[in-house]
């Protein structure tokens, strides 16, 4: 006990630096907090430069007094080692802690204690703080949009179904784990748009069927069940030839009044909006870019030329042009190109747009994946005698996708994250909802509270699909 | 000649402007075992590659059991579901067990019911001795096991010819042993196998013929007693003294 430096603080007199250091730190910290949470300025003698800076310099020595090398306690050391190993980073550890405590009570006093969510209209808000009245009184529109309130139950029956059909594979015995995927890639979306389709829409909303489509629908269908010696041939004309010739000899001008349900009424997609369209345009345009990404993936590496190239350039295509340009082109272009009797809505045509721009992304990840894979899998797969698609689909691609599911889904988020552009063809989820609720007259300058639970809103969607993701990316986890 | 299984004829290959294959000409008959040897970069690894068509000859012909390699893709892979071949890398693939691994194939290419598969592959994989490793991936196993379970994967799809690319190669020295010790007692049963392998051991136990190749072109090619006993080209004997 003898010889102190207190410049270099060493294990014989470990207490002595110990309680000197942590009580130093701990009043550097507690004046912050004095002045954060109770405006107490408790170094106000002093002149402001001065007093400014105390709690920053007392909290710099008491951290170079514990900076003890092996001293033996194992959770100082471990303080060493990450916060505390030099001066610059004790600095920059204790400017850190003061920042978090110093923003602490303005967001608390914002949120909170100043805030309001009484009352169903402006004048109920008189606090400093937030307005969640506004929130509350708009919850209706910013999740259902502009669907009509009596008819809201059908939005939340869908959705309520279909997370229930979705969960089913977390309930799927042995027996019909095979048939799983199956049941995701193909029943479980037709039985969504079906939903959407009849049940929400009510009436005939997105295109109008024919019966010659339909007729080539079931045709293509059958197709799946044809020997494999005449399948192409019956691909190639039988769907065709059934549709032109109903079209075109027996019931030509003949539509089918399909998607009306007795006694829903319709709602128009155009009164569709808020959270709900956010997940009905989310849903489907993963649904339908991750097929078409991965077929443009293996087009680009095909060793046909046409093939290749048609990808590469409808890659390149949607890549280099802007989301909004697509979106606009979708709604004011595209119907001039089309004939006068064929009805597209502009759901549908912004759905599309979505997903062929998302899939031109998911395409460049998946291919990352297989130009991943060494050339050896496809030689063992080959030399077993399987053919193009078999390698593919037994060998290459669960390979492949499960290398790129970060990258998938961080370009899922991003669509997710993209959908709220759609607001300027006029459909309007829930950002969109946000701008009209912001420009009401009787609720002006709350734009805040509203993208604050926006950006909340979004935050947990996401942060639920990263979850996801890194589960998948557990579940699928195998030694090289 | 009736059972002669593999006939090469004047075959030519190029990598650009690089000739690998130089007017190979070879006669596999049925049954036999043929290794081949030579300096890395000799193109044997091409010309087994050759046979079920990973590589494409430029030039000549190529027939394996009566079926002549061309562009046609079905026939492509008929002949590659008769040909079984063991990698150096062993390339098993590392997302499926090792069992569903050996059932793959024979279920998808040659549409045996599932349950018939697995028996087959039990059946293989009890030869290669791996049998209680069955279910496991092949991240879990060592590389002696993986090259037998590859060996085994092979077999599932009952072969008539097998072809070994360098497959103890990639191997620790004490594994080298039980691989090729599943090469032997498949060479017994009466396999049709063409070895690309430096384990002259091997050779001399069980080959009925050695060929040495060199730049590309068949050097040297001899009944296995007569090959290293008395080789008559001054660069196989070179190699040999290198190697033995």
């Amino acid at each position: 006990m003898n010889n102190i430096n207190f410049l270099k603080p060493d294990k014989s007199n470990l207490n002595l630096f110990l309680i000197l250091g942590l009580s130093l730190v701990f009043i550097s910290i507690f004046d912050v907090f004095l002045s954060s949470f109770f405006k107490i300025n408790a170094t106000g003698f002093l002149p402001t430069s001065i007093s400014f800076l105390l709690p920053l310099i007392i909290g710099f020595i008491g951290l170079h007094f514990i900076r003890i090398e092996y001293s033996g306690i194992r959770t100082l050391d471990e303080i060493n080692k990450n916060f505390n190993n030099n001066n610059f980073n004790a600095v920059l550890s204790l400017l850190i802690i003061f920042i978090i405590i110093k923003s602490i009570p303005p967001v608390l006093n914002w949120t909170i204690i100043d805030a309001n969510i009484s009352g169903n209209s402006k004048e109920a808000c008189t606090g400093d703080g937030a307005c969640w009245t506004y929130i509350k009184v708009w919850l209706r529109r910013f999740i259902y949009g502009l669907y009509p309130n009596e008819e809201q139950w059908r939005i939340n029956l869908s959705f309520i179904s279909l997370l229930a059909l979705g969960s089913l594979g977390y309930f799927a015995t042995e027996k019909f784990k095979k048939y799983l995927t199956l049941y995701y890639v193909v029943i479980y979306p037709i039985i969504a748009f079906l939903f959407i389709f009849f049940f929400i829409s009510g009436g005939p909303v997105f295109f109008d069927f024919s019966y010659g489509i339909i007729a080539s629908v079931v045709a293509i269908i059958i197709g799946f069940f044809v020997p494999n010696k005449f399948k192409l041939y019956y691909f190639c004309f039988v769907p065709l030839a059934v549709y032109l010739s109903l079209n075109l000899f027996i019931l030509p001008e003949e539509y089918v009044e399909l998607g009306k349900l007795e006694g829903l009424n319709w709602v128009e997609t155009g009164a569709w909006g808020g959270l709900a369209l956010t997940f009905i345009v989310s849903f489907f345009c993963l649904i339908f870019c991750f097929p078409v990404g991965m077929a443009l993936a293996l087009g680009r590496r095909s060793e046909l030329p046409f093939i290749k190239y048609t990808s590469v350039i409808f890659i390149e295509f949607w890549r280099g042009v802007p989301l909004i340009t697509v979106l606009f082109m979708s709604s004011v272009m595209f119907p001039m190109f089309l004939p006068e009797d064929f009805f597209l809505d502009k759901l549908v045509r912004v759905i599309i747009a979505i997903s062929l721009f998302e899939a031109a992304y998911v395409a460049e990840v998946i291919r990352g994946g297989l130009q991943a894979l060494p050339r050896g899998q496809y030689d063992a797969a080959k030399s077993l005698g399987m053919g193009y698609w078999k390698m593919h689909i037994f060998v290459i691609l669960p390979q492949a996708l499960k290398l790129v599911i970060p990258g998938i889904a961080n370009t899922f988020l991003a669509l997710v994250k993209d959908t709220p552009l759609i607001l300027v063809v006029g459909l309007l989820e829930i950002a969109g909802m946000l701008q009209m609720a912001k420009t009401n007259p009787k609720w002006l300058g709350y734009s805040m509270e509203g993208y604050v639970f926006a950006a909340v809103v979004f935050w947990i969607i996401c942060y639920a699909m990263s979850k996801y993701s890194y589960n998948l990316e557990e579940k699928y986890k195998t030694e090289r | 000649m009736s059972d002669t299984i593999i006939q090469i004829k004047d075959v030519n290959k190029w990598f650009g402007d690089f000739q690998v294959l130089k007017n190979i000409n070879l006669n596999v008959e049925k049954n036999k075992k043929i290794v081949v040897c030579g300096p890395s970069g000799s193109g044997k690894s091409t010309l087994i590659r050759c046979i079920n068509r990973l590589e494409e000859h430029q030039q000549g012909s190529i027939v394996v059991d009566g079926n002549e390699l061309t562009e046609d893709t079905k026939n492509i892979e008929q002949i590659r579901a008769e040909v079984g071949m063991v990698f150096q890398q062993f390339n098993l693939f590392p997302h499926l067990s090792i069992l569903d691994n050996c059932t793959l194939a024979p279920v998808w290419v040659k549409k045996m019911p599932k349950k018939d598969a697995e028996d087959l592959a039990m059946k293989h994989l009890e030869k290669v001795q791996i049998a209680d490793q069955a279910h496991k991936f092949p991240g879990q196993l060592s590389g002696g096991q993986q090259q037998r379970c590859a060996i085994a994967r092979a077999l599932c799809m009952e072969p008539k010819i097998m072809l070994f690319d360098e497959p103890t190669s990639a191997l620790d020295p004490e594994m080298i042993k039980e691989v090729l010790d599943a090469m032997v007692n498949l060479a017994k049963a009466g396999m049709t196998m063409i070895v690309v392998t430096h384990e002259m051991g091997f050779a001399k136990e069980v080959a009925d013929e050695v060929i040495f190749m060199d730049e590309g072109m068949i050097v040297e090619k001899a009944a296995t007693n007569e090959f290293f006993a008395n080789p008559k080209n001054d660069r196989t004997k070179l190699f040999l003294s290198q190697i033995l």
